[in-house]
């Protein structure tokens, strides 16, 4: 049990320095972070507080502990997929928008432009 | 065009600001004849045309971006125009314009890249509500003992920078989401000079969107993260 929890643990840490290593890199933005990092918390916490796994478990009906820390990240990953799920639809509308509006002005520039940015 | 030496233009990024634009507009008016550059983050009121009406020039963001993106436009085109310096304000009011000659002598004369006009040095009396004095405090606190030197309003947006920090407020690695004190962290660290000067600024007309929500608790956030990652890099 206490290999898992170190684990756990470990892996949870892991994820929070490297989602801040990310953001430092300039790969990842802050406004996508904030879901990473709480996630990591998320697991450290719950790795190392096994009464806390105890009593969720007993809440849910009577599942294992364990049971309750894959189920914690499963629900993480779920949010954090709808989440960017959500943030592509609105940058594809964005994107077909700003196309359209691209084919229009060069038309009226007379200018070619091509996505490859030769033009 | 050729632009001569000294030349400025006056930036607001102003997303729904109809009623406000125009007296802002006309109150610099009052003061300079320069070029009035007011990027319309999107809005669907009547700001671009009361803008226009005023003289301004306006560019219009397809989709809101938000305040630091809006700014980040309106340096991009004054670089573009050969602009030597450039001085930002807000699009309400809040932003004395008797203040800008002021603002700008200081980078005209090389004595700072960024010149900052504070609410708190004594000119006026600014006063801010519980919830943002506090965060205020904070900030400036924290910018302080980061930058070891004193700091009296990290948040303030009624800057005036010349053509060298220019570049670095158009560049990629400006931060566009909440361009803040994280900003004044990094023209430290890239040894951008700048400095602070008492300003009057009156309080905003407008219920800003800003300050609504669950949008202070990610503010926080995104600048103490903004923050440490900035001390954490190399550049």
């Amino acid at each position: 049990m206490i290999r898992l929890k170190i684990l756990a643990g470990l892996i949870g840490v892991s994820l929070f320095i490297y989602i801040i290593e990310l953001v430092r890199r300039r790969k990842l933005r802050e406004e996508y972070a904030w879901l990473w990092l709480l996630t990591g918390l998320v697991i450290v916490v719950l790795s190392f507080w096994y009464g806390l796994l105890v009593y969720i478990g007993e809440l849910l009906g009577g599942i294992l502990p364990s049971a309750v820390l894959f189920l914690f990240a499963l629900v993480f990953l779920l949010l954090i997929a709808l989440h960017q799920s959500i943030k592509i639809s609105r940058l594809t509308d964005q994107v077909n928008q700003l196309t359209q509006e691209l084919a229009i002005i060069s038309r009226d520039e007379h200018i070619k432009i091509k996505a490859d940015g030769k033009s | 065009m050729s632009r001569t030496h000294n030349e400025f233009a006056i930036i607001i990024p102003a997303y729904n600001e109809e009623g406000r634009i125009s007296t802002t507009i006309n109150g610099i008016r009052g003061h300079s004849d320069c070029e009035v550059i007011i990027v319309s983050d999107g809005s669907v009121d009547r700001t671009v045309r009361e803008a226009r009406e005023a003289g301004a020039t306006v560019l219009l963001l397809p989709f809101n971006l938000g305040y630091g993106a809006a700014l980040q436009t309106g340096y991009k085109y004054a670089l573009r125009k050969g602009y030597e310096y450039a001085i930002q304000m807000d699009a309400d009011g809040q932003h004395d314009p008797s203040f800008v000659m002021r603002l700008l002598e200081e980078v005209q004369n090389d004595s700072v890249d960024v010149a900052i006009g504070s609410r708190f040095m004594g000119e006026g009396d600014y006063r801010p509500s519980r919830l943002k004095k506090i965060g205020i405090a904070y900030f400036r606190i924290l910018a302080s003992l980061i930058m070891r030197r004193r700091i009296t309003d990290p948040t303030s947006g009624f800057q005036a920078l010349n053509r060298k920090a220019m570049f670095f407020y158009a560049s990629a690695s400006y931060p566009v989401d909440f361009p803040d004190t994280d900003v004044l962290i990094m023209l430290h660290k890239r040894g951008l000079r700048f400095k602070e000067i008492p300003v009057r600024m009156n309080h905003s007309t407008k219920e800003k969107t800003m300050h609504s929500g669950f949008i202070p608790v990610y503010y926080l956030f995104k600048m103490m993260l903004s923050i440490f990652v900035t001390l954490l890099r190399k550049d």
